[in-house]
């Protein structure tokens, strides 16, 4: 046991003297959050559009004041005529175009129909898209508001409602995402560049020499790097919660035993990366091709599994990230409870478990 | 009490490359054993064998009677194993390195210091300094420190002095002679020929064969040629010169002087002056010697390799 202690204080001391290390354990994950959360975002907030009003009438004015209020679009010029409206998009500010035809109102009362024109800088499609499905929303519902005036008849009244992420925000997304891919990168990186270090300065020849058995070497070595990464994903979870609003609607104990548990099956993971590299750029290599790009990937963090060619979508199953993003928007969104996520947690103990065993039967007790 | 190494018909090779070939010796208690070898001529395979961290392909080794196979972890227990390279942490203190090391091996600096205390007191000054700060010799001093921190009953010294400075390395033999005193059988390895005076007995390595084994004293009083030192004005002429001429059996460099051997022994130096007359060399001396152990050394490597 004493043993254990002093190894486990001993990888402290090389985590703490470590001015990188110590970097890439804590600075890292706070800029990534902070990136992701408010950098990298696809939601739209105060998009400058342009708008011709052809008719400026009551109706359109009040269209137009709805399409402002949300937030979501601002308007950046008004404009005269259709002539102009491409040159505006030439300049690049405006990502989006009303055209409201004359006679708004008029047509609106007498033919029952109110003419709009959208026109979106699709080159950014994804951009176009979600703008034109706010405006179109947002028209709708201002259309709505009027039938409630002029009562027509048949209208199917569709109602949508976003659950559990009502207001689309696409850190809901990002946070689990983040979350995972900076537990894996840190906990398996750390300790394969950890064990592969020993390796490479000759103290891992020490080390076999000496009586300690392989097992608590590796303990040793990884047992630092635990508490690290859960003081890691306590970290980015308070900042989720405080910073981007982040609701955790399951019970928090759960939540933080299923950290515990990805952390140790991204730990096993680098072990795993460790017993099979002998250089510490190598293992760092590994870990960063092997887990960072796959993972951001295929775990549906960046990219939804379901859109994915079936192959990838089988790819995915073994991402560990894949599973755990799951389990993390269950319990934080939803406030699933262990009954709901059983299978995707069992399916990271096998992982967890499937590591270890491949890593002591790699490990090797001599030098070649 | 078991002998503390037996070696037997230990071969290993990595991949075409023989590393050993066909090693076979003992080291009996309390002796201070020397490799002396060039480097890649197989040492650290061997020591890495001895000390169970590779596997040989074909022989036996014993340490202290346990088999380098079957018993490794018997063996990891009782030896004391300093690899070539330095291989202690470098972000850890001096302090801190031997408690580890003490640690590992189950025991404590304080229960075994007796052994090293003669060795710590001289880099204890620098016991909270970083081990990669240290200079080549303290470094030494410390992984010695730390391969005998748990008493070992066998130490394993891969080349300890290579890159140390002339008085540490003599202080670290005095150390050996010291430790020898206690008991405990070493295993060195030095690519310095001059070290092996030091030792008990010597067994010159040389393409993974040994080539010879014996106490220093009996390798030099096997050497029976006479031997001149010469030297000149332009020592890189009369190197030439000498080796030109046919008389001459070796001529190699040592320091000032070239040390110089016949195939007629004394009947050839009045040739030899004849020839050199012709040569002209300036400020030429030349007197005879005691053949030395880099000579016999010499001598061996050169009547293998023919």
């Amino acid at each position: 046991m004493r043993q254990f202690i002093v190894f486990a204080r001993k990888e402290f001391y090389h985590i703490f003297r470590d001015r990188r290390t110590l970097l890439i354990l804590f600075g890292m994950p706070i800029v990534q959050i902070i990136l992701f959360g408010f950098a990298i975002t696809n939601e739209i907030k105060n998009a400058d559009i342009a708008v011709l009003d052809q008719s400026k009438d009551y109706y359109s004015s009040r269209l137009v004041q709805k399409l402002t209020a949300g937030g979501y679009f601002r308007i950046d010029r008004n404009l005269r005529d259709q002539s102009s409206i491409t040159a505006a998009f030439r300049e690049g500010r405006i990502k989006m175009a009303v055209v409201i035809a004359p006679e708004f109102s008029q047509s609106f009362h007498h033919h029952n129909k109110g003419r709009v024109q959208l026109l979106a800088d699709a080159g950014d499609p994804n951009t176009a898209t979600t703008l034109i499905n706010y405006a179109t929303a947002i028209i709708g519902n201002f259309q709505q508001e009027l039938n409630g005036e002029l009562e027509l008849p048949l209208t199917i009244d569709t109602t949508v409602t976003m659950e559990y992420n009502p207001a689309l925000k696409s850190v809901f997304l990002f946070v689990p995402g983040v979350m995972t891919l900076i537990l894996l990168l840190v906990s398996a990186m750390m300790t394969s560049i950890t064990i592969a270090r020993e390796k490479e300065l000759g103290t891992m020849e020490i080390l076999l020499v000496s009586p300690l058995p392989p097992a608590l070497i590796i303990v040793g070595k990884v047992v630092p790097y635990i508490v690290l990464s859960f003081i890691n994903a306590l970290i980015i979870l308070t900042m989720g919660v405080f910073i981007f609003g982040m609701p955790i609607k399951g019970s928090l104990v759960l939540l933080l035993a299923e950290c515990v548990l990805f952390v140790l099956t991204s730990l096993s993971l680098g072990i795993l990366i460790s017993s099979v590299t002998d250089k510490q750029q190598t293992a760092m290599m590994a870990s960063m091709m092997g887990l960072l790009m796959p993972t951001a990937l295929l775990s549906g963090f960046i990219f939804p599994i379901e859109s994915m060619p079936l192959p990838l979508q089988w790819l995915s199953n073994i991402m560990p990230a894949k599973w755990f993003i799951i389990i993390l928007k269950d319990i934080m969104l939803k406030g699933s409870g262990l009954q709901y996520v059983w299978p995707q947690t069992l399916v990271l103990v096998g992982m967890t478990l499937f590591f270890v065993i491949m890593s002591i039967r790699n490990f090797k007790i001599r030098l070649s | 009490m078991q002998t503390p190494i037996v070696v037997q018909d230990v071969h290993k090779s990595f991949g075409a490359v023989k590393a050993l070939h066909n090693i076979s010796f003992t080291v009996q208690e309390g002796e201070l054993f020397g490799l002396i070898g060039p480097d890649g001529a197989g040492k650290s395979t061997l020591f890495r064998i001895l000390t169970t961290l590779l596997l040989a392909d074909k022989g036996q080794a014993t340490v202290n009677g346990l088999d380098v196979v079957k018993d490794y972890k018997a063996i990891r227990k009782i030896a004391g194993y300093m690899p070539g390279r330095f291989s202690l942490y470098q972000d850890l203190t001096v302090e801190e390195n031997l408690h580890f090391f003490a640690t590992i091996f189950n025991t404590t600096v304080e229960a075994n210091y007796d052994l090293i205390e003669e060795i710590y007191v001289q880099i204890a000054p620098f016991k909270k300094r970083p081990a990669g700060k240290l200079s080549g010799g303290m470094k030494q001093k410390l992984a010695l420190c730390c391969a005998l921190v748990h008493k070992p009953a066998v130490l394993f010294l891969d080349e300890p002095t290579t890159g140390v400075d002339p008085v540490s390395r003599k202080e670290f033999w005095d150390m050996l002679q010291r430790l020898k005193q206690k008991g405990i059988a070493i295993l060195v390895s030095t690519p310095y020929m001059d070290e092996a005076m030091l030792c008990d007995r010597v067994a010159l390595i040389q393409n993974g064969q040994l080539l010879n084994i014996d106490t220093p004293q009996h390798i030099i009083a096997q050497f029976s040629k006479p031997m001149w030192a010469v030297r000149a004005k332009h020592m890189y002429r009369l190197i030439q010169d000498l080796r030109a001429f046919p008389g001459t059996d070796s001529c190699y460099a040592f320091g000032e002087y070239l040390h110089l051997t016949l195939k007629d022994g004394t009947a050839g130096v009045d040739a030899l002056q004849a020839y050199l007359d012709t040569k002209h060399h300036e400020a030429f001396t030349m007197f005879s010697i005691q053949a030395g152990i880099e000579d016999c050394f010499m001598e061996l490597m050169n009547t293998e390799n023919v």
